[in-house]
């Protein structure tokens, strides 16, 4: 281990809701991660000096805001490997960049007799709107199911996927479990089986752990949430290749996504504006851009570094506790910073309860994962997830409270 | 503190009802049933009732959820055994106000027997529709509904 490993990756003090609460543990960042006082400040700073409405106004500030606006699309573009920031649209999040692909492409290519596919690890984010998708077009919807090791099959995948096959959506990595899925061979898989199909990538929980390059990922659509990163809630990106998005016919109409409104048809705006109805969320964008600033002085590949050594202890230390089952891959290489796992005799709802009393924050439930766990026959699981203010001494806390737990909950 | 609320959150009674459920099995030729689902964590039980001349003479359930649905679903069989639907309602009314900590004194009421036990729920809002899950679907059986669930429009955010 390293000498520095108890030590956090990032300064506590850098992250004023944990500075104001030292004791706590936070190990809930895969559900939403706590913001670096440089994010906050981007916020202030943003509505104390700049707010105007952007591509509006003729004067100055509105100028301000419309560039603070354009910037904070290139800073977030450039931090996930996309060179064509216009391509890259600004959502509320993960959710609303699969809605917006599912219902304006998804309703103008989708019809019956296609079929989409999906994987049984995805969040609910990912599978419902396909599913919906699906229903209304009368497509049919193929699950991938899990394979002997508890990975998605991929020799399924390859049957599934045919010349009438128009999405196939798949997570970078899996909320649930935390599993780092092969983007590589299942992009290859597409590309093979179903050349025309549409690659939709949810990065949500992949983003805030890996230094991911959507453009070297190869997919058509990828999309995540800021508030993951460390940015504000409400905001977040879809990134669809640019010759999908220009025939995509518009997701909401409104202001700012018109060319032309004549009085009984209209013409559409440019990338990224036509996929942007309504005043957009300036702030929040700016925010996000200030995340990913204190990420990348982080150095993404050290977070994934940091990110291992604690799934590392943590899978050690709870694998150890008789009555404890660790769900997932075997190893912490093959995961992003989360560690599901199950008390033997004791409800996930009782052990968040019993581990909040420690001070210990978990996610207990089916984490938005509902086809994934009927799979596995879990009603639901504990889930730990780490980030970068997360030290060898939480996973000692966590340890601790477990323990704890079993004490309360052993009975006769 | 926080020690001690848990305390009284899983109390001897609690934990033994987890452990140990009372009625916890399928009943056969019941008067009616109902389902109670709580969709936040997936936690879901079945009751079911036998009412012969408007009292209820047998109620047994079966389902998964938490220590603190599945012991106040359990005490909650031995309680309303034998009362007449009127008591039940009434015992429901004072069971709601029980857990949601809108009556502190039902704390002492001795009346509600070991159902008291579920007192310490009030001090964790996160837990009150997992103590009232069983109720709800109770009443909803009695009622002559099949399904209830925790995010009913009605109160839906303090409790039910």
């Amino acid at each position: 281990m390293r000498a520095s490993s108890p030590v956090s990756l990032a300064k506590r003090a850098d992250f004023p809701l944990l500075a104001a609460q030292p004791k706590l543990v936070y190990l809930d960042s895969a559900a939403t991660a706590q913001k670096p006082a440089s994010v906050l400040t981007a916020l202030e700073t943003y509505y104390s000096t700049v707010n105007a409405n952007p591509h509006r106004g003729a004067y100055a500030l509105s100028a301000a805001a419309t560039e603070a606006y354009h910037d904070a699309r290139v800073r977030v573009a450039r931090f996930i490997g996309v060179a064509d920031a216009d391509t890259l649209i600004f959502v509320r999040g993960a959710t609303e960049g699969m809605n917006l692909v599912a219902t304006a492409w998804g309703r103008a290519n989708v019809q019956r007799g296609d079929n989409i596919v999906v994987t049984r690890m995805e969040h609910h984010a990912n599978f419902v709107p396909w599913q919906q998708l699906a229903l209304a077009a009368g497509a049919e919807f193929r699950i991938v199911e899990l394979d002997a090791s508890g990975s998605v099959d991929l020799a399924m995948m390859k049957r599934l996927v045919d010349s009438r096959t128009k999405v196939v959506a798949f997570g970078h990595v899996s909320n649930a479990l935390g599993t780092i899925h092969p983007v590589a061979e299942i992009v290859s898989i597409i590309r093979t089986g179903a050349p025309q199909a549409l690659a939709v990538c949810d990065g949500a929980q992949a983003v805030p752990h890996l230094a991911v390059s959507v453009d070297g990922l190869g997919v058509d659509v990828y999309a995540f949430s800021g508030h993951k990163i460390g940015g504000p809630m409400g905001i977040g990106a879809v990134i669809v290749r640019r010759a999908i998005l220009e025939r995509m016919p518009p997701y909401q109409f409104g202001g700012d996504m018109i060319e032309w409104v004549n009085d009984y048809e209209t013409t559409w705006n440019v990338l990224p504006h036509k996929f942007e109805a309504g005043t957009p969320n300036v702030s929040g964008a700016v925010g996000l851009a200030a995340a990913c600033d204190y990420l990348d002085a982080l150095g993404m590949e050290m977070v994934r570094e940091h990110e291992v050594l604690l799934t590392t202890a943590a899978m050690r230390a709870l694998a150890e506790l008789p009555g404890v089952t660790v769900h997932g891959t075997a190893t912490a290489e093959g995961r992003s910073g989360v560690v599901s796992f199950s008390i033997a005799d004791v409800h996930p709802h009782d052990v968040a309860t019993s581990l909040d009393a420690a001070g210990v924050c978990v996610r207990a439930g089916h984490h938005c994962a509902q086809p994934l766990m009927r799979a596995m026959k879990l009603p639901a699981t504990t889930r730990a997830s780490f980030w970068v203010y997360n030290t060898l001494e939480d996973v000692a806390a966590l340890t601790r409270a477990v323990r704890a737990t079993q004490e309360r909950f052993a009975g006769v | 503190m926080a020690d001690a609320a848990l305390d009284a959150l899983y109390q001897e009674v609690i934990l033994d009802h987890n452990r140990r459920p009372r009625n916890f099995h399928p009943m056969e030729h019941a008067s009616c049933s109902a389902d109670g689902r709580n969709p936040n964590c997936g936690d879901q039980l079945t009751v079911w009732l036998r009412v012969d001349d408007d009292v209820v003479s047998d109620v047994s359930f079966q389902g998964q959820g938490c220590a603190i649905s599945k012991a106040s679903a359990s005490m909650m069989t031995d309680a309303i055994k034998g009362k007449s639907r009127g008591d039940v309602v009434q015992l429901y009314e004072k069971v709601h106000k029980l857990v949601t900590g809108e009556d502190p004194a039902l704390a002492k009421d001795k009346e509600l027997g070991s159902l008291r036990a579920l007192s310490g729920v009030s001090k964790f809002p996160m837990r009150v529709k997992c103590a009232s899950l069983s109720w709800h679907a109770m009443k909803a059986a009695l009622d002559g509904a099949s399904v209830v669930t925790t995010e009913g429009p009605e109160d839906a955010r303090s409790a039910s």
